[in-house]
């Protein structure tokens, strides 16, 4: 077939891309070529439109041994440990068709983590679904769910934690976001920079089939009402052959065999034999004839593009392939020898003997379009006026009935139940916490992690929505007692080129690395998913954030179930009374404007660290952060998971109750401790000027709040608990 | 005390396990499916997971395995067999124990802790357990045991019903049956009571940081039984 400039705009390329491929080739490509470049210049693999923005983000710290760039970044938690970690979307294919999108989602980013040498050892998600009355959210969620759990638990690997949101922007674009976090020595990374001259280039896996051909360039557009057609595009999963292909790879990688080693994700052989070599400043050479294939007369172009899951692409080091092959032959998993390094530096391709494709590596990557995108800056909204007399009109009862029962802050168990959480016999905090915990194995240390976002917040005003959210998972670590180390990012947004939601993101992306920066919380990995959009409807601005964190003493780790009747709990962090994009705003008043909290990293430091402190000196029973819905809804979770009442007492500050009890003002925790203690955690406090007061004292049942308001933990359990599995049923 | 664990292509509590024994004092060996001859064993485990992605039918190629004639000869001549999840759904294709266990009730995987009555202490599993009421944890996606009402009659008549889903205080209902299992059944044993199935997973109960630790128990009396 001729190739032309219709047929490069078939292929999601701009009219000015491909004029630059011929130029840059000093010809016009051919199909296959043509077909390269579209895989590797679409926003998905090339990052064109976030890559200016991107380089922004803080990727450097004492215990970052791998920032962004390889497949996952990588941290150090001592002891010749390492974590390596990264989240990863997989939203376009998940709403096309939701089992295969969520579990090939779940597949892709195990392989990341387990390519760089490192077991999984705990998978989290974050998902978004559009408002519970849309006709399409029950059976995406079903779907979505059943994806997850039903690659995870065939691999498994334990999914430890997780967030579930609702919101009418994902109506026709839901996000399906999989995070893993795997083991390794720190001296047994793997990388997948190419070295060497006339190395063999291995192939191994599941062969190639025709499934998934333009998944990466379908994941760069925005959907309109044909979007069903696409469904081929979508990969299926094998959680089965990827579970032997990671015992098959660690198994290899026990040895010394391995060069460099890299999936084959997005884009398939393409971008993962362009990235070692491009890494390595090498050529790659490729006989198609070679590779696997599950199909009869798969073309290069077909055999290039395909994005079949669970295959890896291996450089070994001469004489290895007997060793390797045996360890494949095995776990009974297709081994191929395709192809060698060479000094060309170009990617040559060769089918039948003959040579179908030949193009320098740099052009590909080095010369990738970037863009400067046109973007908008957004004001601060004003302040919503919330008069008194509407306040005190409200039963608190009622409205806590209302918050805690709603889809974004009831319970999840229906979702986390489907997933197996245990297996590994190393998950000592399950799904429902602050953060998901795992013990390294065999070691007295932990692992916590979190995933979370804050839409709302980050629409109403981006860059403190970026900050936000950093500062909501740093939280989330501190309140399960481990010290936070580093953050993925999965960068979810509508069109890049349309100016209010490329400032969306721009803006996200600065409240992101500034919250970073401040709080020593380095970006080591993450993934932009831009196009999230149909037709001109884009999805509120929806950065994941993935936070890792380390208990060095395992037996010091902290949950939220309160502990002991006549203890204390204490609100750490001040209570201005901020309503505006609090979730009862929204739900009860129905006002959607104003600008979402302020985020002051200073105390958001500040608190965390002291708080570690009186953990570490083990003067905290139990914590919580308050986030979502406010002091009243963190406190009812602390009841119902600790069984236990609560006698609440608000202090005289001039606020009005309703304002106390459902503002979202940010860096405040609560804490349970001992009655005995509390002259020396009052000190502490005060040493380091963290503003603290009495919320109440623990009582064997019921929340009684100021004398005149009871709620039995009966009934708060009934709020909490029943929502999700009602619509579900 | 030398016990085998089994690793099936897929399987995933293999590792757990081993762990799991080697803590309560067993001298523990992994053995591959390929093999063709078990070690000498005093217990021979078949591990949960997905032993060939649970494709055709869950256990039903792995109990083809060629380790398996082996692990069944063991059990026919008197040897424990102890099939955990997967193992038990392999062991139900054997046919070493009765019935099969289909798709969950409410068609979804389910991972939480439930409480199971020991129906029979007349055996090395449970042999001299103070407890009748453990806490176990489940993790299957078909584990919902079904039989015939003439093999229900003669299980029940040959007191082959291992443990059943109950509540805290022991109590046998259908609002604490997990999967729809018939009469609530989460384990059986093969007539001689040597061969043990169970969809629980005592193995991830087995320290103070974990779901519990009745896993702990069970397995501290199982090595004491064994001695």
């Amino acid at each position: 077939m001729e190739v032309n400039e219709q047929i490069a705009i078939n292929h999601g390329l701009k009219s000015d891309e491909y004029k630059k491929i011929c130029q840059l080739l000093k010809r016009t490509p051919n199909i296959t070529e043509l077909g390269i470049f579209s895989a590797m210049w679409n926003e998905h693999c090339s990052y064109k439109s976030s890559r200016l923005h991107l380089k922004k983000l803080p990727t450097k710290g004492k215990k970052v041994i791998q920032g962004p760039g390889e497949n996952a970044g990588v941290i150090d938690i001592e002891d010749g440990d390492a974590i390596v970690f990264k989240i990863e979307s997989h939203n376009h294919p998940s709403f096309i068709e939701p089992y295969q999108g969520a579990a090939t989602g779940v597949g892709g980013i195990m392989r990341d983590v387990f390519t760089m040498g490192a077991r999984p050892i705990a998978n989290l998600n974050s998902i978004h679904f559009g408002s519970p009355q849309h006709k399409k959210t029950k059976n995406l969620l079903r779907g979505v769910v059943h994806g997850i759990g039903g690659y995870g638990n065939c691999m498994g690997v334990p999914t430890i934690a997780g967030q579930t949101s609702f919101d009418s922007s994902y109506n026709g674009n839901i996000l399906v976001n999989a995070m893993t976090l795997g083991l390794v020595k720190k001296n047994k990374i793997f990388y997948s920079k190419a070295a060497g001259l006339n190395k063999p280039v291995i192939y191994v896996g599941s062969k190639t089939g025709r499934d998934g051909i333009h998944g990466a360039s379908m994941a760069s557009a925005s959907f309109d009402e044909k979007i069903e057609e696409k469904k081929p595009t979508v990969q299926v999963g094998d959680p089965f052959t990827e579970k032997l292909l990671l015992e098959a790879c660690l198994e290899l990688m026990s040895g010394d065999s391995i060069i460099a080693i890299q999936d084959m994700g997005a884009a398939g052989l393409t971008s993962s034999s362009i990235e070692m070599a491009s890494k390595g400043n090498l050529g790659i050479e490729i006989d198609l004839n070679k590779v696997p294939c599950r199909e009869t007369k798969m073309t290069p172009y077909e055999i290039m593009l395909s994005e079949s899951q669970e295959r890896m692409l291996i450089v070994l080091e001469n004489g290895k392939e007997e060793v390797a092959k045996k360890i494949f032959d095995k776990w009974n998993l297709d081994f191929a020898v395709i192809g060698k390094t060479t000094n060309s530096k170009n990617i040559e391709l060769f089918f039948n003997r003959e040579q179908v494709a030949k193009i320098p590596v740099n052009i590909l990557v080095e010369n990738s379009p970037m863009y400067d995108r046109k973007w908008k800056k957004s004001k601060l909204p004003k302040k919503n006026k919330i008069k008194n007399e509407v306040l005190n009109k409200l039963k608190i009862k009622d409205v806590l009935k209302k918050v805690l029962s709603n889809q974004n802050i009831c319970s999840k168990e229906w979702i986390w139940q489907q997933y197996d959480h245990t297996v590994m016999g190393d998950t000592i905090q399950k799904p429902g916490g602050d953060s998901g915990v795992v013990r390294v194995h065999g070691t007295n240390k932990a692992v916590a992690a979190s995933v979370d976002s804050s839409a709302v917040y980050c629409w109403a005003h981006p860059l403190t929505g970026g900050k936000q959210v950093v500062a909501e998972s740093w939280r989330n670590l501190i309140s399960v007692g481990a010290k936070p180390i580093a953050i993925t990012n999965c960068l979810n947004f509508g069109s890049p080129e349309k100016e209010e939601n490329m400032g969306e993101f721009v803006e996200c992306v600065q409240g992101i690395g500034e919250a970073s920066k401040y709080l020593n919380f380095p970006v080591v990995s993450g993934n932009v998913s831009f196009y999230n959009q149909t037709k001109e409807v884009g999805i509120k601005p929806t950065p994941s954030i993935g936070g890792v964190g380390l208990i060095k003493d395992y037996t010091k780790m902290i949950s939220m179930d309160l502990k002991e009747i006549d203890n204390l709990v204490l609100i750490i962090g001040k209570t201005e009374g901020h309503i505006d994009q609090s979730l009862f705003a929204r739900t009860i008043l129905d006002e959607k404007n104003g600008p979402p909290p302020e985020v002051n990293l200073f105390n958001e430091k500040n608190n965390g660290e002291t708080i570690l402190n009186l953990i570490d000196k083990g003067y905290v029973k139990s914590a919580h952060d308050i986030s979502l819905g406010g002091l009243l809804v963190a406190i009812s979770k602390m009841c119902i998971k600790g069984n236990k009442g609560i006698k609440i007492s608000k202090s005289k500050n001039l606020i009005n109750e309703i304002e106390y009890f459902f503002a979202e003002d940010q860096g405040r925790y609560l804490i349970e401790v001992n009655k005995d203690d509390l002259k020396e955690v009052t000190k502490i406090l005060n040493k380091n000027s963290v503003h603290h007061e009495e919320l109440g004292i623990i009582t064997q049942n019921d929340m009684i709040i100021n004398e005149k308001t009871k709620v039995t933990i009966d009934e708060l359990k009934s709020y909490y608990t029943n929502w999700l599995s009602k619509f579900m049923s | 005390m030398k016990s085998s664990v089994i690793t099936f292509p897929g399987s995933n509590c293999d590792r757990d396990m081993d762990v799991a024994l080697k803590k309560f004092g067993f001298n523990n060996k992994m053995v591959w499916h390929d093999d063709n001859e078990l070690p000498k064993s005093d217990l021979v485990v078949l591990p949960g997971g997905f032993s060939y992605g649970d494709y055709l039918r869950c256990g039903s190629m792995a109990s083809k395995s060629k380790i398996m004639q082996s692990v069944i000869n063991f059990a026919k001549s008197g040897g424990l067999v102890m099939g955990i999840c997967n193992g038990f759904q392999i062991l139900v294709e054997t046919g070493l124990v009765p019935g099969v266990l289909l798709r969950n009730k409410y068609l979804e995987f389910i991972c939480k802790n439930v409480f199971v009555k020991l129906d029979n202490k007349e055996n090395t599993y449970f042999k001299n357990l103070n407890k009748d009421i453990l806490e176990f944890h489940i993790a299957h996606n078909e584990g919902n045991y079904f039989c015939t009402k003439d093999q229900l009659k003669e299980i029940k008549d040959n007191n082959q019903i291992a443990i059943y889903y109950c509540n805290k205080e022991g109590k046998i209902e259908d609002q604490y049956n997990p999967n729809g299992s018939i009469k609530n059944i989460a384990g059986i044993f093969n007539k001689e009571k040597n061969v043990l199935g169970m969809m629980p997973h005592p193995e991830r109960m087995i320290d103070q940081s974990l779901s519990g630790e009745d896993g702990s128990i069970f397995f501290k009396n199982l090595i004491n039984n064994i001695k």
